[in-house]
């Protein structure tokens, strides 16, 4: 076992159970607004998961300094002093990058789930814990953000992760595909509203699944004790 | 403690004692007393805002010429593609002239245009300019243009139109924006310097008239304003001597 009941417990809330948008329902503003397509949903997603990742391993690392009365202000100075480094540093050294992705980084600013994750789990945890939580918690906002994304564009446009190759280089280009040809296009899809929609569709397919789990768990432990009596 | 700086054993040990204090200061049973006190809370909030102030500030100190370089190659770049190389061997970006552009609506009430020269003579111009009433705000381009008023070539820089509707203005997108090559004032008239919808000669896209409409308009404004300018644009020598704002 290289993985501890501890760390299976984080990554399986970060990517399902409590993820950030289907568990807590945070951070709708950034996703309804960059998810018109998958590329731009990954963007995004990278973007935060980086940070996230920085802003829980600092916060983990200064939690016995930071007291409780003044937690809030200290972090809300933390995250956005790191999102303006990032922006910053990535502008400087990584321009083409920073082109397709410089949008995004500011949007981190407004995303309440870095400093809920920060409240909730980086400030009572050790920083090893509170790195992989990041990890997790970005890897699953990331996963949702390109299933709503590739949601929207197919059926908006009958695309799936166009312009892919401007955001992660010409040796993706095999990503760009033509999922319905002449497609004649969606306009409500591309809009917040068509957003708003395909979410809660997701939502809806999310809990239907855990529905589905926990009957199976139940019948399985029914099934369980009719055999042992 | 009396000191000779050249005695390197005496130095060892006074950074001992710090790190011995900020060891037991950081401990967090230490810490666990100090947090409640209001003295430490002022103390740690503002010395995290200075950190954090020291941190970008230094970034930013840092950083500011790479980017302002990075800036200037990318408009190098979108100079290129609108002023074909082979019409200048002079640096454009240092060669440039400020028109006031107020009465054209294009965004900014003065404008910087650069010029192309082949062997000291005027070949073409280039200027930013914005449509500043796109569907979902401004649209900001870049035009080149010859010295005879012949369009050589439009670019979209940014805009924010309808991602899969508006956004076949860009080049990557769709090939819209190249039927403005060669156009002019002169082979178009007025009333043709608009989308096919108004009765003009360019196409508008299904399902977004407005992102093609404005910025056609725009386009036209930007070429009445090289023609008010263009005895001084094209023969620098008869106008204002060339800037480097």
């Amino acid at each position: 076992m290289f993985i501890s009941e501890t760390y299976r417990k984080i990554a399986s809330d970060g990517l399902w159970n409590n993820n950030i948008v289907f568990g807590q329902n945070l951070a709708l503003c950034p996703l309804l607004a960059v998810t018109g397509t998958a590329t731009n949903g990954l963007g995004m997603g990278l973007a935060t998961l980086v940070v996230i990742t920085a802003s829980n391993g600092l916060i983990s690392l200064t939690r016995h300094l930071i007291p409780g009365e003044i937690r809030i202000p200290i972090f809300v100075l933390l995250i956005a002093a790191l999102v303006t480094l990032v922006d910053i540093l990535m502008n400087a050294w990584a321009h083409e990058l920073y082109k397709v992705l410089g949008l995004f980084i500011a949007l981190i600013v407004t995303n309440c789930a870095l400093l809920g994750r920060a409240e909730a789990f980086a400030s009572k945890q050790p920083v090893k814990h509170a790195l992989w939580d990041g990890l997790m918690m970005g890897a699953g906002f990331t996963l949702v953000l390109v299933a709503l994304g590739a949601a929207r564009e197919i059926s908006a446009s009958g695309t799936l992760f166009a312009n892919a190759s401007l955001l992660l280089g010409e040796s993706f280009r095999f990503l760009e595909v033509t999922v319905i040809p002449d497609y004649k296009g969606f306009l409500l899809m591309a809009l917040p509203p068509g957003g708003f929609i395909m979410l809660a569709f997701l939502i809806v397919g999310k809990r239907l699944i855990d529905q589905k789990l926990a009957q199976r768990k139940a019948q399985s432990i029914l099934v369980n004790e009719a055999i042992t009596e | 403690m009396r000191c000779d700086p050249a005695t390197f054993q005496c130095l060892k040990e006074k950074i001992a004692v710090y790190r011995e204090f900020l060891k037991n200061w950081l401990e967090p049973s230490n810490l666990e007393k100090l947090r409640p006190t209001l003295k430490f809370q002022t103390g740690i909030l503002a010395g995290f805002a200075l950190l954090a102030s020291v941190l970008l500030g230094v970034t930013n100190c840092s950083t500011e010429g790479a980017i302002q370089q990075r800036l200037a190659e990318d408009l190098a770049k979108s100079l290129e593609e609108v002023v074909p190389a082979a019409l200048h061997d002079n640096d454009m970006l240092q060669d440039t002239l400020t028109i006031p552009s107020a009465d054209y609506n294009i965004g900014a009430n003065k404008t910087t245009v650069y010029i192309a020269k082949k062997s000291g003579d005027v070949t073409a111009v280039c200027f930013k300019f914005t449509a500043p009433d796109g569907y979902s705000g401004a649209i900001n381009m870049i035009a080149g243009i010859d010295r005879n008023g012949n369009i050589l070539g439009v670019r979209v820089l940014s805009h924010k139109e309808t991602p899969g509707l508006g956004d076949k203005i860009e080049a990557a997108k769709s090939d819209w924006i190249s039927n403005f090559v060669g156009r002019s004032l002169d082979n178009l008239s007025a009333a043709q310097w608009a989308v096919k919808k108004d009765g003009g000669e360019f196409d508008q896209f299904a399902g977004a008239t407005i992102t093609p409409r404005k910025s056609v308009q725009a386009i036209y404004r930007s070429l009445q304003l090289f023609k008010a300018h263009q005895a001084q644009l094209i023969n620098p020598v008869a106008g204002l001597s060339p800037d480097n704002e």
